[in-house]
């Protein structure tokens, strides 16, 4: 998965605003605890994707994220003794000793993988939609080295997947048994050192290691565009209202003694708005070529 | 204020036992460009790093002497610094292209340095012209062919306008197409800018046509720094595996060797002979009768993009040796891939007599364990060549390149339990040099399964083939016997078949050297 330049709102406006409004989506998936509020934002995160154009990425990282998330649910499940109503009782196993698994465990495990599937989604939203060159160019008056390493790490991504598509074909030339994991991982481990120490020295050669920043004032300014705004707006909205329904305490939700999370109509607002609010911009295709 | 002077540098890698660099002196003046020439580990590319500033800073070691560039001393300034004044291109694009679009790719040197918005948007502009890749301008980086990624990476190296541009074998990667043309551009780039180019390479034929001199460099010394027709008379009479074919045609006709086809040309009709020789009339190849591998209108289609093969049908008899070549993209790769059944044709079918090995372009992504005798039996090693018992014990990293290949050779044949009947190699000569790529040549000759070798390299198709097939676009649009195919073209021809314009079919110098002499005698 990797940035592509693709007709849509979201890729029509600038990285720094694209990189807030992912932002903002992250921030309430950190925030929300209730089931129903983490659902919009897992919705509305997947509704960004397909509005983007970028629905087959997100597909992969979802997939990609679902066993980390069931893993977090049943390890909550397994490790985490609070609660009031047993639902199994497993008896003395090895490792986790007198267990004991509660309905209230499992559904504060459940929220913590939906929690952990929503940011790998938001993190594919990022790394599909906004442009990691716009990005590097944005903070470099910030930490310009910080800034090339994180894009480099970006880019890294989809070099090394091929690097590895291109093991696991080697690989699969070999006659007889395949090699064991660990003998792969170990040769990939590897390849990536060796790959890495080449990218280093492609970066000292371009001048990384003495790079200035530009004088002042000699940048080009790039008017605000209607797709800025609306996603500016949407991301302030957003983030507006996940820590404001937090601390208006729209979305009650705990799990110790008991399970206590009622579905109010405030909670059904909140998780309206959020999705209102982070998907409305892509209703605005003005200037966005098919 | 010469380009590059190096002073009497000597140089060690960290843990080496000898220096890769011993005394080198030599000075390289601006818009002259310089091959240099030398077998593998020769010293060649750490000639390069010493010059850009990578040596030591980089890889640290043991450094003594002097390096300038563009009146810099390599001491105090660090590859960063000097990134200003030399432009680097190493041998593997993929590795050096580290932005998301071309047009970031080009801007980073010049960020880097902290121009001004508008000079590097000029920058920018001006070298994508200059390379003719403005139309890839807002293109991602990793979806560009290799030669596109190599200009891009050209590109980068001289968007600052660098007083010097070293180069690492930057066509190892390319189709002889997108090789000569990138050699051209180098020359006229050089004389534009009046840059200077020192470039590293070891297909000689190809750049000393453009060279102002040629260095030869053996176990990190420089031994010979002259003229390219100098250097050829010096190659042939003192380390022949750096002479190209058309000097050991020259030197064995007994004439004085000149650089590239159409001063040997010249060379040869002031002898007279040239202009008597005929072609001799296409001869059909005698196929074995026994199939080794029939593709049978094999067709692979992208899911959202072109077909990469077109109804490819043909066959290969058992123990022939087919050359695959073809421009990149042509379709080779796929084809090799569909053969040892990697992939699955979308339509057509494949007939396989038994099992397909197949040797990707890569040997170490085959190499995953501690010593070379784990990762093959020693039947396998000793049939390419590795029975060495002290080789055995390494580690397979630690091997030359051209070990590499063997033993990853050696790990696709090693099944005694059903012996390969097809042996397919994808780009086996990348990065090799002449004396590796015959002795590969010969190892391939003594396999009695057929074998079939994707490859750009003429002179190795030559060598060992005895049937060449042309792809284009997905499809094969000539197949015959190498004198029929090589002899014929331009690009997909041998130099000794180039400068006696296909006569006799001669593909090789000794080829040539026979038939011209056959000639002269009969017109005697």
């Amino acid at each position: 998965m990797s940035y592509r330049r693709r007709a849509s709102p979201l890729h029509a406006a600038r990285a720094a605003v694209g990189c807030a409004y992912c932002l903002s989506l992250l921030v309430a998936a950190l925030v929300l605890s209730a089931p129903v509020a983490l659902g919009a934002v897992v919705l509305a995160v997947a509704g960004a994707g397909v509005g983007a154009g970028v629905g087959r990425d997100l597909r992969r990282a979802t997939l990609f994220a679902l066993p980390l998330g069931l893993a977090v649910m049943v390890i909550n499940a397994l490790v985490v003794r609070d609660g009031l109503t047993v639902i199994a009782r497993l008896g003395d196993l090895p490792v986790f000793g007198q267990t004991d698994v509660t309905l209230e465990a499992t559904v504060s495990g459940a929220v913590l993988g939906l929690r952990a599937i929503a940011l790998v989604m938001c993190g594919a939203l990022y790394t599909a939609a906004v442009d990691p060159d716009q990005v590097l160019r944005l903070f470099r008056r910030v930490s310009f080295h910080s800034a090339l390493t994180a894009t480099l790490a970006t880019r890294m991504v989809p070099v090394l997947a091929r690097d590895a598509r291109r093991l696991a074909e080697a690989q699969r030339c070999r006659p007889g048994p395949p090699p064991s994991r660990a003998r792969l991982v170990r040769a990939a481990t590897a390849g990536v050192l060796d790959r890495a120490l080449d990218v280093a020295a492609a970066l000292e050669v371009r001048g990384y290691g003495s790079a200035r920043r530009a004088p002042r004032g000699t940048g080009v300014k790039r008017p605000w565009s209607r797709h800025d705004l609306a996603f500016t707006a949407s991301a302030v909205g957003v983030a507006v209202l996940a820590i404001g329904g937090r601390l208006a305490g729209l979305e009650p939700f705990t799990s110790d003694p008991a399970l206590h999370a009622p579905v109010g109509a405030g909670g059904l607002a909140l998780a309206a708005g959020l999705l209102v609010c982070a998907l409305l911009p892509f209703a605005d295709r003005r200037g966005i070529e098919a | 204020m010469s380009a590059l002077a190096l002073d009497h540098v000597t140089y060690t890698y960290p843990g080496a036992a000898g220096p890769a660099l011993a005394d080198v002196t030599l000075e390289v003046a601006p818009g002259e460009l310089v091959v240099l020439a030398g077998s593998s580990g020769s010293g060649k590319s750490t000639l390069l790093r010493a010059a850009n500033g990578l040596v030591p800073h980089f890889h640290g070691g043991v450094f003594a002497g002097r390096v300038t560039v563009a009146g810099m001393d390599t001491r105090e300034h660090g590859p960063g610094e000097l990134a200003a004044a030399v432009g680097t291109l190493f041998q593997d694009p993929e590795t050096q292209v580290v932005m998301g679009t071309v047009r970031a790719e080009l801007a980073l040197p010049l960020e880097n340095r902290g121009e001004g918005a508008s000079a590097v948007a000029r920058g920018v502009e001006e070298v994508a012209l200059a390379l003719g890749i403005a139309h890839l301008l807002d293109r991602p980086t990793d979806e560009l062919s290799g030669g596109e990624l190599q200009r891009v990476a050209l590109g980068a190296a001289l968007v600052g306008r660098p007083a010097l541009i070293l180069l690492d074998e930057p066509t190892s990667q390319l189709d002889p197409v997108a090789g000569d043309e990138l050699i051209a551009l180098l020359r006229r780039l050089g004389e534009d800018f009046d840059t200077a180019i020192v470039l590293a390479e070891h297909r000689l034929e190809r750049c000393l046509p453009f060279a102002d001199r040629a260095i030869a460099m053996r176990a990190g010394r420089v031994v010979c720094d002259a003229s390219p027709a100098d250097f050829l008379a010096w190659a042939c009479a003192e380390a022949r595996e750096l002479a190209t074919p058309g000097a050991r045609l020259l030197w064995g006709l007994g004439a004085t060797p000149a650089a590239g086809v159409k001063a040997a040309r010249s060379a040869l009709r002031s002898r007279g002979p040239l202009a008597t020789v005929q072609a001799p009339p296409a001869r059909d190849v005698r196929r074995p009768a026994r199939e080794a591998i029939r593709f049978d209108r094999v067709w692979h289609e992208l899911d959202r993009g072109p077909a990469v093969l077109r109804g490819v049908s043909l066959s290969v008899g058992a123990g022939e040796r087919v050359a695959l070549m073809g421009r990149n993209g042509a379709g080779k790769s796929t084809l090799l891939r569909h053969a040892a059944g990697l992939i699955r044709p979308t339509r057509g079918k494949i007939v396989r007599a038994g099992r397909v090995a197949l040797l990707l372009q890569n040997p170490t992504d085959y190499l995953v364990h501690d010593r070379v005798e784990q990762e093959a039996s020693a039947g396998a090693l000793a049939t390419v060549g590795l029975g060495d018992p002290a080789l055995r014990e390494r580690h397979p990293r630690d091997l030359s390149g051209g070990e590499k290949q063997r033993l990853a050779l050696a790990i696709v044949l090693d099944d005694p339990e059903h012996e390969a009947v097809v042996v397919c190699l994808d780009e086996p000569t990348r990065g090799m040099d002449r004396r590796r790529k015959d002795e590969l040549a010969a190892l391939l000759c003594e396999l009695d399964a057929a074998v079939i070798v994707a490859t750009h390299d003429p002179e190795f198709a030559a060598a060992f083939a005895q049937r060449v097939i042309l792809l284009a676009d997905g499809a094969p649009i000539a197949d015959g016997s190498p004198a029929e195919v090589l002899a014929g073209g331009t690009y997909f021809a041998t130099e000794t078949a180039r400068i006696l314009g296909g006569a006799g079919g001669a593909l090789r110098p000794e080829d040539g050297i026979a038939l011209l002499k056959a000639t002269s005698e009969v017109g005697a």
